[in-house]
């Protein structure tokens, strides 16, 4: 504790973020997310040098063709193209960007509105509380598959509108969440001690309850962030998410539906390539839930 | 109790009012109802003909009010795609969803009250790792990929079952699969975690000592228990459902509200749309309401809060 100044826990918090990755990195379950989570952003950064062709370069008379493992495959395209001729390995890497975006960006958006709304209503409580438990209630009767679809829809879409609205409409976990870790901190010896000392509530707020709530923070960040990836996919594969030609994983395979009976790869490869994501994801999420409260295991 | 049931039931109300709002005003703002009926590239003339005809001139606060009054009557309005009433057109589709809501629940029970079961018996052993192996692997997969798994493997390959309609029994056991696996692993989860903490309670110990044979200590006492927070997971999965029934419907051309939603959606049938989005989360809103209820009868201290 070199911090002198008695309000502050920030030097007992980096050594408790420290640890907290310490401890987590013990786990082989969270080694295995963590890394494949890591070779993901690894590929989506490294998109442009790892891809061998254009991922929008159309070539008709290379239409279909298998990847390197059936009889017809070839190594110039190690992973097929697909119906319009484009290289697929290269849309698959390219890919990666859109998910690990759309990932970040909602979390981001929803993670500020949640966690302002959790916060303020675990630390006042009262009408507070009760205003944010009915904003909760509504935004959960709402399926969010189905708003979301209706308002693309309607106002058009692309890349940006999707991570807007499901930002917009995601935030509910994170309030939640954000609630009862306040209200369990907010009765804390040190809080009574800042509010003596005379801390402004804002401090308290920011400086103080922020930072202890940190870790179930970023548990909630990482589940919310892989199912916001699932439902950009999903809208996508329905036609009302990311648009042509950009190579989202959920809109190739359903580009690719009607051609799947023979080639079922041209679904097969993203499909799993999300499904590996989110399994990445998953796994860092549980791995951090499990160090922050092992009681929850399961 | 009686207490209780009023203030939840308060709540429901006021959560269904809000959510009318937000169906009414979100998709009203967001696009041009005039442009949707008259069609893109109308008249000017046209539309004011059309915006007069449907009342689309007046304030949009008074637009709502006229609509909930309605909607509450039972009088949906007209479909602009479909061209019949909305109400019939819902409820003809309705037991669909209801139908597939049912099974796909009952899908994922059936697997993941064993599966949780066996994973806390015999907690941290490969049954354990091998179940929560499954339910890794369902949280994992995007509902649709699955879902044209399932299609390639039981239509294509095996020729079992037919690839999407909805006439007949056959025709729901694929969606059932595909959207009760998508459930699945949350209760699989919740199970297990229950069961490990009420195994080590001292009524189990006191059963096992009076000599009751293993599965009935297991289904008749620590079950019992541990179904507890199962009941309110129940309603906050069915709303996934709800959800997911959207996708999962329009893949296999299951006619059901699902379908009939995504189907309003990309004609932009605005007073479908409306109508399913409201109907939809009222559904869910009044499950929770009966999860709460069922929740503070099994559980009376929750009825004090």
């Amino acid at each position: 504790m070199t911090d002198a100044t008695p309000l502050s826990i920030h030097a007992t918090e980096a050594t408790g973020g420290r640890k907290l990755l310490r401890k987590a990195l013990a786990q082989k379950s969270f080694v295995l997310g963590f890394g494949l989570l890591l070779l993901f952003v690894l590929i989506a950064l490294l998109a442009p040098v790892l891809a061998p062709h254009d991922p929008y370069l159309q070539n008709l008379t290379a239409r279909t063709i298998p990847p390197f493992w059936y009889e017809k495959g070839n190594w110039v395209h190690p992973l097929g193209t697909d119906q319009l001729g484009r290289d697929y390995l290269s849309r698959l890497l390219y890919g990666a960007r859109i998910s690990l975006i759309i990932g970040f960006s909602v979390v981001a958006i929803a993670g500020v509105i949640g966690t302002t709304m959790g916060l303020l209503a675990g630390f006042f409580g009262g009408r507070i509380d009760m205003a944010m438990t009915f904003l909760v209630t509504t935004r959960l009767a709402m399926p969010v598959i189905l708003v979301a679809l209706a308002v693309v829809a309607i106002v058009g879409s692309s890349l940006w509108i999707v991570i807007l609205v499901l930002g917009l409409l995601k935030w509910d976990r994170f309030a939640v969440v954000m609630r009862s870790a306040t209200q369990q901190v907010r009765s804390l010896d040190y809080i009574t001690a800042a509010q003596a000392a005379g801390a402004t509530t804002t401090r308290i707020i920011l400086r103080e309850v922020l930072p202890n709530i940190a870790p179930q923070l970023i548990v909630v960040a990482t589940l919310e962030a892989a199912s916001a990836i699932l439902l950009e996919a999903a809208l996508s594969f329905l036609g009302l998410g990311v648009q042509p030609p950009l190579p989202s994983w959920g809109l190739m395979v359903s580009e690719a539906k009607a051609y799947m009976f023979f080639s079922f790869w041209l679904i097969a490869l993203p499909g799993t390539a999300l499904a590996l994501l989110i399994f990445a994801i998953n796994l860092a999420g549980d791995g951090l839930r499990d160090v922050i409260s092992p009681e929850k295991r399961g | 109790m009686l207490g209780f049931i009023l203030k939840r039931l308060g709540l429901a109300l006021l959560v269904a009012l809000a959510v009318s709002a937000i169906a009414f005003f979100l998709l009203r703002l967001s696009g041009d109802i005039a442009v949707a009926i008259a069609g893109e590239g109308a008249q000017q003339a046209d539309l004011e003909l059309v915006r007069k005809t449907y009342g689309l001139d007046r304030p949009v606060v008074v637009q709502y009010l006229d609509w909930l009054l309605k909607t509450l009557s039972g009088d949906f309005g007209t479909s602009i795609y479909f061209k019949t009433s909305v109400a019939s057109l819902v409820f003809d589709k309705m037991p669909v969803t209801l139908i597939l809501g049912l099974t796909s629940l009952g899908f994922a029970l059936l697997i993941s009250i064993p599966l949780g079961v066996l994973a806390a018996i015999y907690s941290n052993t490969w049954i354990d790792r091998a179940a929560l192996a499954i339910a890794v692997f369902g949280q994992a997969m995007p509902n649709f990929f699955f879902a044209l798994i399932l299609v390639m493997l039981f239509s294509i390959t095996l020729r079992w079952l037919p690839v999407s309609g909805s006439q007949t029994w056959a025709h729901y056991v694929m969606p059932t699969i595909a959207l009760g696996y998508y459930v699945a692993p949350a209760f699989m989860r919740l199970i297990r975690a229950g069961m490990i903490e009420v195994l080590q309670a001292d009524y189990i110990r006191t059963a096992r000592a009076k000599g009751l044979p293993p599965y009935a200590v297991v289904i008749t006492h620590a079950l019992r228990n541990a179904a507890v927070p199962v009941v309110a997971l129940t309603a906050v999965q069915l709303g996934f459902l709800l959800g997911g029934s959207v996708v999962i419907e329009t893949i296999f051309a299951l006619d059901g509200l699902g379908y009939l939603a995504y189907q309003s959606i990309t004609y932009k049938d605005f007073p479908v749309m409306q109508v399913v989005v409201l109907l939809l989360s009222v559904v869910y809103v009044l499950l929770t309401l009966a999860a709460d209820i069922a929740n503070a009868w099994l559980d009376p201290r929750i009825r004090v809060e």
